[in-house]
């Protein structure tokens, strides 16, 4: 029974609406001080305690928003405990951050990634479009939650002016929800585009967030402690009116608490703002751990008094006051205008922080996967790289971006009348993030996930939301008729809105979390496995999954043509001249060389695409450096990317027969491939050369004899001839292919070696079976002690490497009567298996080429290999902890292949 | 008799393909795959025209045009290049070393018997 309370009388205004103003203005001075100072030691370098694991921590806590501050009490008022799943599932995240917050940071640290977008679109082979429906659902799923912080500000402002005696109509609302929204804009675009860091971490505004962190706690523990001290008389009196209040009584809806957990859960590492904070601007892996009690302890501390608030504000003001504003509305009921202020300024931190942090992040995302991609794909010569502008077009672009994510956000505030409850608000924007979730936690944990699947989800997932959630978040009759509600669109009762299926009855919320996430990871998981990954995506694929194998990133650029210079302009535009020249010089210094234009190595070039990711985002960076480096990219990724395609159509040829309009078709898709492999051309290093030659010989035959045969006028003997050659030039092709992936993951050491016993002889045995002696003349001699041996390691690579050996004796061996002779010596901790042929062995000069790629010596179209044989050998033989070498003065061809009996682990590791 | 083209190249499938498009023209076509020996075969029987591939064995197809055009004999003996390689630079080495026309792999039939056509003077 709630306690009859003795009327208070009125307190005369004391705080004018204009010293609030001013005292507003003040903070916002404060703050920028705050971080123009920390901005500035850190440009110093003398800035340790920027990067210490208080500040991280504080920094999460954006997390707790103006919805937090002042929508937890209204919530808590409206429905009781429900509140605390919010608070509840980031707590089982931190406390899980070993799962899956570790995993992140790691890949977002490997990767350089830039934001969630980056990381799902890099993750999934640099693609454009993954990254540009990333953000676009992020900031239509931000839209919601950035109107929800113009409209706590702008509520807060009205109750001091409202209790100035002043009366406000919703023109005066609307104008300062406009004013407020301009000022975040000009804050935000001052402190967050002040600078493209190449690593996008932004040390002012994070201090500024951290400094925000204790006011909001600091005034709500202010206000939590009134209450209970000042106005309930002590706890046990507080504990008391709780039992009494009505907010015990609440039923909990179970269905509910676990859509809200999971939700907030998911939440919390999809929004994009909480990614920037976790992820980008984390320091050191080992803040996580630290975080992961003291953020916990955070939220707890914020939900201390959140009943007892509530409790107070439901007995205390006139029925019919508004919930959300008990934090603001209490203390200036009870005449404490020093502490209205103070909670005032921690609803104003609440707001100011979310959207600093989060309209940062989106801009950062449509900049680089929306407005840059698209300027570069208008401007496709490489000209633009060097002389545009980028540097200029990415911070207007960012600039933009803010201003409007924050029109957008004001125009939700104005359609939806600004008048839901803010708890509702944030559940919808919410729900619109997770619909990331599965595409990220599937990209870093199932290598099987691809591309067309994760589009695919992403894609069904924001249609459901919006359909279910978003669009009939602005009530009935505003976006969607009262009729669509009662029987779906044109009458199809299946599709209504808040009842999918057929299926009513559901909480609205329930409902759509449910059918979004179900049919998003479904379509996601049939997507993947019934769809085929490029390559590219394979390897990132490997990379994400397996992170902690190997954190290196993929060795993307096979020695670089494009001339320093062009390089250092390139990254002067993005990086800003200093930070770019200091990399340049670092490395030329490294090489042994003065000045600021190192030898561009592949690994230099690497090393700068990866500084460019943390500016542009990772396809772009990619793209861009591809430009200048030659064409449209030179990397063995991406040649065999274009192989691939080369590849497919080439299943069109073997396929050839007499269907003419599928030789149409082949002959078009040709065409296709050699533009692009014509783009990519351009390029004067010598193994892009041979790949193209190796790529471009069976393709011209394959190409001249499909065109023959479309001619039509030949002999039936002669048709099947040429179809025979088609056939075998495409097998040589896919070979090549096979090869260059073998030989690209295993450089990468991307392989799981799967260590098993077997004796040697059986190995031998297998690997002459495969290796096609069948019409050779070739004789395999084994050495007796051969029978003897028990190897241990992974025996299908080394089986390969026999087969190589044994198929190189077979095709280069030239005595009259080839023999094989293959003998194995105990050393100590080491095989040594020796494989002598009797031919005229190879040149001294050419001993050591041999194991370079495409380092054919006789000539390799009748030999029928691509020269990638024994360089394979070379990384199977190094990845198996061994090595490979030739044999000199053997009177003949031999190769001596080093195994150690045990394989030494930290071998892995190195490449 | 059709005019003669010689045609210098050392992937067999691909000389195969040629042949039998310029045969089915009219063309006599002889052919050769080796570079080092590449120009006796020319000046032993000096051809209408000549088709060259760049990366043959012992000796490179620039090299071999090079000396096409310093001998009297063959100086005014139409060349077209063909290579797998595709890079503008080796393009613009052929055409300043005299090649007449410059083809890139994969290329079609009816470019190969049009530019023939042309060179021959046909």
């Amino acid at each position: 029974m709630p306690m009859t309370m003795k009327p208070r009388q009125r307190v005369d205004l004391m705080l004018s609406f204009n010293l609030v103003i001013t005292i507003s203005l003040c903070y916002v001075a404060i703050l920028f001080m705050v971080a123009f100072l920390a901005e500035r030691r850190a440009t110093m370098g003398n800035a340790t305690w920027l990067y210490s694991p208080l500040i991280y921590t504080l920094s999460l806590s954006i997390y707790c928003t103006a919805w937090t501050f002042y929508g937890a009490v209204g919530y808590a008022a409206r429905s009781g405990l429900e509140f605390a799943t919010i608070y509840l599932g980031p707590t089982l995240v931190m406390i899980g951050w070993w799962w899956i917050l570790r995993k992140l940071v790691r890949i977002g640290r490997a990767h350089r990634i830039t934001s969630i977008a980056d990381l799902v679109s890099s993750r999934f082979g640099k693609s454009t479009t993954l990254g540009m429906i990333v953000t676009l659902i992020s900031v239509v799923a931000a839209t919601p939650y950035i109107a929800l912080q113009l409209q706590s500000v702008t509520l807060s402002f009205s109750v001091f002016a409202q209790s100035n005696g002043q009366v406000w109509h919703q023109a005066d609302l609307n104008a300062t929800a406009m004013w407020v929204a301009m000022g975040l804009v000009v804050f935000t675009v001052l402190f967050g585009t002040r600078n493209l860091d190449a690593n996008e971490r932004h040390h002012g505004i994070v201090m500024a967030i951290a400094v925000e962190a204790v006011v909001k706690l600091l005034a709500l523990l202010a206000v939590g402690v009134f209450v209970v001290w000042g106005i309930a008389g002590g706890p046990t009196e507080m504990l008391a009116r709780i039992d009494n209040s009505s907010i015990t009584l609440w039923d909990h809806n179970g269905g509910r608490w676990i859509s809200l957990l999971f939700l907030s859960a998911a939440a919390f590492i999809c929004l994009p703002r909480m990614f920037q904070v976790l992820v980008v601007e984390n320091a050191d892996e080992r803040h996580l751990a630290i975080a992961s009690w003291a953020f916990p302890g955070y939220l707890l501390l914020m939900s201390l008094f959140v009943v007892p608030i509530a409790v107070i504000g439901l007995d205390l003001l006139p029925t019919g006051s508004n919930p959300d504003l008990f934090v603001l509305t209490i203390p200036l009921s009870e005449g404490q205008n020093g502490l209205a202020m103070l909670s005032f300024l921690g609803g104003f931190s609440s707001a100011t922080s979310m959207v600093m942090v989060a309209t940062i992040a989106l801009a950062t995302m449509v900049s680089n996967h929306i407005v840059v991609p698209i300027w570069l794909s208008m401007r496709p010569n490489q000209q633009a790289v060097i002389s545009g502008d980028i540097r200029h077009v990415i911070l207007l672009a960012r600039r933009l971006s803010i201003a409007g994510v924050l029109f957008l956000g004001f125009i939700y505030y104005r359609l939806s009348g600004g008048g839901a409850a803010l708890a509702a608000i944030g559940l919808v924007s919410f729900s619109g993030a997770v619909q990331i979730l599965p595409a990220m936690l599937g990209g870093i944990f199932w290598r099987g996930a691809t591309r067309i699947g994760a589009a695919a989800g992403l894609s069904v997932g924001l249609v459901l939301w919006l359909w279910t959630l978003f669009l009939p978040s602005f009530g009935a009759d505003a976006v969607i008729s009262q009729a669509v509600f009662d029987h779906g669109p044109f009458g199809w009762t299946w599709l209504r809105p808040q009842a999918l299926f057929g299926i009513g009855g559901l909480d609205p919320l329930v409902h759509g979390i449910f059918w979004s996430m179900l049919l998003n990871t479904g379509t996601f998981l049939v997507g993947s496995l019934v769809s085929f990954p490029k390559p590219l995506e394979r390897l990132q694929g490997a990379q994400f999954v397996n992170v902690f194998e190997h954190s290196a990133a993929a060795p993307a650029w096979t020695n670089a043509a494009a001339g320093a210079e062009d390089l250092l302009i390139m990254a002067q535009r993005i990086m800003g001249s200093t930070d770019a020249q200091a990399i340049f010089e670092r490395e030329a210094t490294r090489q042994g060389k003065k000045g600021y234009l190192p030898e561009v190595t592949p690994a230099f070039v690497e090393l700068l695409e990866r500084e460019l990711a943390g500016s542009v985002g990772a396809a772009t960076a990619h793209a861009m450096v591809g430009q200048l480096i030659g064409g449209s990219g030179v990397s063995v990724e991406d040649l065999i990317a274009v192989a691939d395609e080369a590849a497919q159509i080439l299943e069109y040829s073997s396929r050839l027969e007499a269907k003419s309009n599928e030789q149409e078709q082949t002959a078009r898709a040709l065409r296709d491939a050699n533009a692009k492999l014509t783009a990519l051309s351009i390029q004067k290093d010598a193994f892009l050369s041979q790949i193209s030659h190796e790529l471009r010989t069976p393709m011209t035959s394959i190409r001249s004899f499909s065109d023959i045969l479309r001619d039509g006028e030949m002999t039936d003997a002669e048709q099947k001839r040429y179809s025979g050659i088609i056939h075998d030039e495409a097998i040589r092709l896919t070979r090549l292919l096979d090869d260059l992936l073998d030989l690209s993951v295993l450089e990468n050491g991307q392989v799981m070696l799967n260590e098993q016993s077997g004796s040697l002889s059986e190995l031998l045995d297998r690997a002459i079976g495969a290796a096609g002696l069948l019409n050779s003349d070739l004789v395999i001699l084994r050495a007796p002690e051969v029978a003897n041996v028990t190897i241990k390691t992974d025996l299908d690579r080394l089986v390969q490497v026999f087969i190589n050996l044994i198929a190189n004796a077979r095709k280069y061996c030239d005595a009259r009567h080839p023999r094989l002779r293959i003998s194995v010596h105990d050393r100590g901790s080491h095989y040594y298996i020796d494989f002598v042929d009797n031919g005229s062995g190879i040149a001294f000069d050419n001993q050591q080429l041999i194991f370079e790629k495409f380092s054919r010596l006789s000539d390799g179209a009748k030999a029928g290999g691509a020269g990638l044989g024994l360089a394979i050998c070379r990384e199977i033989m190094r990845r198996l902890g061994g090595d490979i070498t030739y044999l000199p003065g053997q009177y003949g061809t031999a190769f001596r292949l080093r195994l150690p009996k045990k394989r030494v682990p930290h071998a892995l590791a190195q490449t | 008799m059709g005019k003669r083209v010689l045609l210098i190249e050392d992937e067999p499938n691909i000389l195969e393909a040629i042949s039998f498009i310029l045969s089915r023209d009219g063309w006599t076509v002889h052919t050769h795959e080796d570079g080092e020996t590449a120009m006796k075969k020319v000046e032993g029987f000096p051809p209408d025209m000549i088709i060259l591939d760049v990366m043959l064995p012992g000796r490179s197809g620039f090299d071999i045009l090079r000396d096409l055009r310093a001998s009297e004999i063959t100086k005014d003996i139409p060349v077209m290049m063909l290579t797998a390689r595709g890079q503008e630079k080796d393009r613009e080495l052929a055409l300043r070393l005299g090649a007449n026309h410059f083809m890139t792999k994969p290329f079609s039939n009816a470019e190969v018997r049009d530019h023939v056509k042309e060179l021959m003077g046909a």
